[in-house]
C-alpha cells in the first residue's frame, strides 16, 4: 500500500512504546467525579441537578438550548455533593459514587438503528453529548449536519494519532475496529456522503491491517496509510494527504467537501445510536517518565487525574509538568486534582529533569522552522516582527494561518519559543482586526 | 512565559524540543569538515597544520575578547568561531605566513561577525570576508600555491586553464591540457591549491553528512555546482575546449566544492526559503563562472558568495513561500 504524506512537519521521538502494547483496561470506579458543565466549544450547559439529588449512570445533568453545545451526563450513579468551580474547567458537578452503577431508565437499546432518519440520528448524537474526541471537542451533531450549499463528499476518520506518547486511538483501532466502522457508517449517513477514508500513520501498521481485513470487499471505505510525521493529524494536513484537497485559508473542511472526525468519536456515535449510551467514558493514555506504570485506561468522564496516577503506581520521582493531551499541543495542568473530560486523549507526566529550560539564543537563521512549518509560514519572520511589535507586517505574513502545531518551536536550535510568540501575535492581530472593523462600521454609520 | 505553581510548571505548548542545539549543529559541521582537514594535513603537512591552528585559535580568541568588550556572554563554546577559523584556513594557501592568516582570521571575526552583532546578525560569511581581506592586502602570498607533499610552487588547475600564470601563457589549449593534473588527482585532492579545498572526495563526504543531518539544503550546493557545470560546459563547447572534461575541471577545481557545500550554505548568510535558496545557489554559480571566465582572477567562488550574501536580505523579502490554503498573490 502506498503511504502518503504532506510537506513540512517534524519527526519527534514517538515515545509510544510504554503503552502501545497495553490493552485498554477499565479504570477503577472513582469515589467521586467532577463533571464540567462545559466540555466543548460553544455555549456552556446549565446544571439540571442540584446538590443532594440522586443521579444514575447516563442521566443528563447539564444541557443548554444553544445549537452549538453538547449536554453532559452522569458517568456514575450516586449523589450530587456539590457544584464547584475548578479553575480552568469551569463549574463542575461533583457526584459521590454509590458503587451501584445503576443505569438511567432513559438508556435503551435501539433494536433497529438502521431505520433511524437523519434527524433522528443527529438527535441521538446530540442527546449523547458527543463532541470531537481528538482534542478540539466541537459538538458532533453540528459537524454532522452539513449545510445545503456545502455538500460533503468525504468523511475522513482520523486515526493518525501523531502526537508522541499517545496510544489511546491506536488501542481503540486494535480493540474496537468493528465499533469504529459501525459509527463511521452512521456518520456517513448523516453527512449523506458515499466515500470514507480512515487515515492511519504507518507506525500503527497493525491497526492498518486490522482495519483493512475488516473492510475487505467494501468499496466505500478505504484505509489510507500515512507516513508517521507530525502534525499528520492536523485536519488540514489529513485532508490534503487523503484527498489532495487544500482547505482555503480561513475556511473549514466542509468548504472542500470533507468532514474529519476522530476514531474514538466514531465509537461514541455507534454506542449512542445503537445502545442509546451517552458519552460518559473514554480511553485515555496515561504516560510519561513521571508515572510508574503507564497505561491505557477506559475512564469515567469526571474522574480526577490523581486517581489515575494512583492506579498507575504513583509518581516516579519529581514530576515537573502534567500535560493534558500530547506534548506538542497539549496544555499543562496546574494540579492533578482536575477531571478527565470528553476531550482528554491522554495525560502525560514529565519529570522535572525532562523539562527543557534553555535560555533562547538569538536566531541563527538556520531556517529549520521555515522548513518545518506545515502551513508554509516563516516562523522566524513572524517572531522577529512580533518582537518588534510590527503587527501590520505580522498580519501580512499570514500569521492567522498558523495552526499552532508547535513544530517551529520544536526544531529551533536556538530554542526560541516561536509558537508562543506567534500565538500571542495572532491574538493581537485578531483584536486589531476587530477594532478596525468596529471603527469602519462606526464610520459607515457615521 | 513559564510559571511554577507549587511543584508544577505551567507553560504553553509545545512541551518538548528537539535535541539539536546550536552547539550540536556546529559540532556536526566540524565533524563534516574533518575529512577535508585530514586530507589537508596529509597533503600539505606541517604548513597546513600551522595555518589551521593559527586561524582557529585566533578566531576563538578574537571572539572571546570581542564578547568580553561588548559585555556579552562569551559563547566560544558554541563552536561557530572555530568553524570560521577552520573555513578561512581551508581557503588559504598552505604556504601563507601565519601572521597573515592570523590577521585575516581576527578581521573575519571582529569585522564581519562581532561588529554586526554576533552570530545570527552578520550579513557576510565571516570566513570569506577574512579571505577577501587577505587577498586584497597580500595578493601574492594569497595566490602562491605549491604541490602537495613536495612543496614545489605550481599553478593551480584553474590558473592553468585561465592561461595567465607567471608568464607561462600556454600558446594553445592543448598545451594547457597537458599541464593539467588528472581528474583522479583532483578528486582525491593531490593537486596544488588552498589547503582545504583540493579534495573533492573529502568535501563531498562532509556534504553528505550535513545533508543527512539536515543542516544544509541540497538546493544551494546543487544549484551552485549544477550551474557552474552547465555554464562551463556550454562555454567549453562554444570555444572548442571540450564539454564534459572542461566543465569537470571547473567543478573539481578551485574552491567550488568547499564554497558550495560549506560556505554558501552558511545559515546566517543564505536565504531562509527553499525557493530563495534556489535563486541563491544559481546566483553563486553564475557569478563564479563570470569571474572565472571573464574576471581578473582565475577563481570566483569567494566573491560570488559574498555578492549573493548581499542579495540575501532582498531575496528573503521578495521570495515568500506560498502559504497553505492561500492562492497565488493573495
Ligand atoms: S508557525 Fe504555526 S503552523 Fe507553522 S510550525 Fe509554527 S506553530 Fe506550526
Ligand atoms: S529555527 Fe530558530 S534559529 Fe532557525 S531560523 Fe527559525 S527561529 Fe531562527
Amino acid at each position: 500500500m502506498k503511504k502518503r504524506t504532506f510537506v513540512g512537519g517534524i519527526h519527534p521521538p514517538g515515545n509510544k512504546v510504554a503503552t502501545v502494547n497495553k490493552k485498554i483496561v477499565a479504570a477503577e470506579p472513582p469515589n467521586n467525579v467532577f463533571i464540567p458543565l462545559i466540555q466543548h466549544i460553544g455555549a456552556p450547559c446549565h446544571a439540571l441537578v442540584g446538590v443532594g439529588d440522586t443521579v444514575r449512570v447516563g442521566q443528563k445533568i447539564g444541557d443548554a438550548s444553544a445549537f452549538v453545545s453538547a449536554p453532559v451526563h452522569a458517568s456514575i450513579s450516586g449523589t450530587v455533593r456539590s457544584i464547584v468551580d475548578i479553575p480552568g474547567f469551569g463549574k463542575c458537578v461533583e457526584i459521590e459514587n454509590d458503587g451501584k452503577n445503576t443505569l438511567d431508565p432513559s438508556i435503551v437499546h435501539n433494536p433497529n438503528p438502521d431505520s433511524l432518519t437523519l434527524d433522528q440520528l443527529r438527535q441521538a448524537v446530540r442527546n449523547a453529548g458527543i463532541v470531537g474526541m481528538g482534542g478540539a471537542a466541537f459538538p458532533a451533531h453540528v459537524k454532522f449536519n452539513p449545510l445545503k450549499d456545502k455538500p460533503i463528499e468525504f468523511l475522513i476518520l482520523n486515526g493518525s494519532e501523531c502526537e508522541p506518547y499517545l496510544t489511546a486511538d491506536h488501542r481503540v483501532m486494535l480493540e474496537y475496529p468493528d465499533r469504529i466502522l459501525a459509527g463511521m457508517k452512521y456518520i456517513m449517513k448523516m453527512l449523506n456522503c458515499s466515500k470514507g477514508y480512515i487515515g492511519i500513520e504507518d507506525n500503527k501498521m497493525d491497526a492498518v491491517e486490522v482495519m483493512v481485513e475488516l473492510l475487505l470487499g467494501t468499496e466505500e471505505i478505504q484505509v489510507v496509510p500515512l507516513k508517521a510525521k507530525y502534525p499528520q493529524g492536523s485536519e488540514k494536513h489529513l485532508i490534503y494527504t487523503c484527498t489532495g484537497r487544500v482547505v482555503p485559508s480561513g475556511g473549514l473542511p466542509m468548504d472542500v467537501g470533507v468532514v474529519v472526525s476522530n476514531v474514538s468519536t466514531a465509537v461514541a456515535v455507534a454506542d449512542a445510536v445503537e445502545k442509546g449510551m451517552p458519552l460518559i467514558e473514554r480511553v485515555v493514555t496515561v504516560s510519561g517518565n513521571g508515572v510508574k506504570r503507564p497505561a491505557n485506561y477506559r475512564v469515567k468522564i469526571g474522574t480526577l487525574i490523581s486517581s489515575l496516577v494512583e492506579q498507575s503506581g504513583g509518581y516516579n520521582g519529581r514530576v515537573g509538568k502534567i500535560i493534558s493531551g500530547g506534548p506538542m499541543m497539549g496544555r499543562t495542568l496546574y494540579s492533578d486534582k482536575v477531571p478527565i473530560t470528553k476531550g482528554t486523549s491522554g495525560v502525560l507526566f514529565l519529570p522535572n529533569k525532562e523539562i527543557a529550560n534553555e535560555l533562547p539564543h538569538s536566531c541563527v537563521r538556520c531556517a529549520k522552522c521555515v522548513d518545518a512549518c506545515p502551513m508554509f509560514l516563516e516562523p522566524t519572520t513572524l517572531y522577529k516582527n512580533s518582537d518588534k511589535e510590527k503587527w501590520d507586517t505580522v498580519e501580512r505574513n499570514n500569521v492567522l494561518d498558523c495552526i499552532e502545531c508547535g513544530s517551529c518551536s520544536y526544531v529551533c536550535p536556538a530554542k526560541i519559543p516561536l509558537t508562543q510568540y506567534i500565538r500571542q501575535a495572532k491574538e493581537i492581530v485578531r483584536s486589531r482586526q476587530k477594532s478596525q472593523a468596529a471603527k469602519e462600521a462606526a464610520a459607515a454609520k457615521g | 512565559m513559564e510559571t511554577r505553581i507549587g511543584r508544577l510548571v505551567v507553560s504553553s505548548s509545545p512541551h518538548i524540543k528537539s535535541s539539536v542545539t546550536i552547539e550540536t549543529a556546529m559540532r556536526d559541521v566540524l565533524i563534516a569538515l574533518t575529512p577535508a582537514l585530514i586530507m589537508a594535513v596529509y597533503f600539505f603537512r606541517f604548513s597546513a597544520l600551522a595555518v589551521i591552528v593559527t586561524c582557529v585559535t585566533t578566531a576563538m580568541v578574537s571572539e572571546a575578547v570581542c564578547q568580553k568588550v561588548r559585555g556579552r556572554p562569551v559563547t566560544v563554546k558554541d563552536g561557530s568561531a572555530a568553524i570560521t577559523g577552520l573555513l578561512l584556513a581551508f581557503c588559504l594557501p598552505p604556504t601563507i605566513p601565519v601572521w597573515i592568516a592570523a590577521v585575516g582570521s581576527a578581521s573575519a571575526i571582529v569585522l564581519a561577525k562581532q561588529f554586526f552583532g554576533g552570530l545570527g546578525h552578520n550579513v557576510f560569511n565571516p570566513a570569506l570576508v577574512g579571505r577577501a581581506i587577505i587577498l586584497a592586502s597580500w595578493p601574492a602570498a594569497a595566490t602562491t600555491f605549491v604541490l602537495p607533499l613536495d612543496g614545489v610552487t605550481s599553478a593551480t588547475p584553474l590558473e592553468i586553464m585561465k592561461g595567465a600564470v607567471q608568464g607561462s601563457v600556454p600558446a594553445a589549449w592543448s598545451e594547457a591540457v597537458a599541464q593539467l593534473p588528472s581528474l583522479g588527482d583532483m578528486f582525491i585532492g593531490n593537486i596544488g591549491g588552498s589547503l582545504g579545498e583540493t579534495s573533492v572526495l573529502a568535501l563531498l563526504l562532509g556534504g553528505i553528512y550535513l545533508l543527512y543531518k539536515g543542516h544544509i539544503d541540497w538546493r544551494i550546493p546543487g544549484m551552485f555546482i549544477g550551474s557552474v557545470f552547465l555554464l562551463t560546459a556550454a562555454y567549453g563547447a562554444l570555444t572548442g575546449k571540450g564539454i564534459i572534461l572542461y566543465s569537470l575541471y571547473h567543478v573539481f577545481g578551485g574552491g567550488l566544492m568547499l564554497g558550495a557545500i560549506f560556505m554558501a550554505t552558511d545559515w546566517v548568510t543564505s536565504p531562509i526559503t527553499k525557493q530563495g535558496r534556489i535563486l541563491f545557489g544559481l546566483g553563486c554559480g553564475i557569478f563564479t563562472v563570470i569571474i572565472r571566465l571573464y574576471g581578473g582572477y582565475p577563481e570566483g567562488v569567494c566573491y560570488s558568495i559574498l555578492l549573493m550574501n548581499c542579495c540575501t536580505p532582498l531575496i528573503d523579502r521578495l521570495v515568500k513561500p506560498r502559504v497553505y490554503g492561500r492562492r497565488k498573490n493573495a
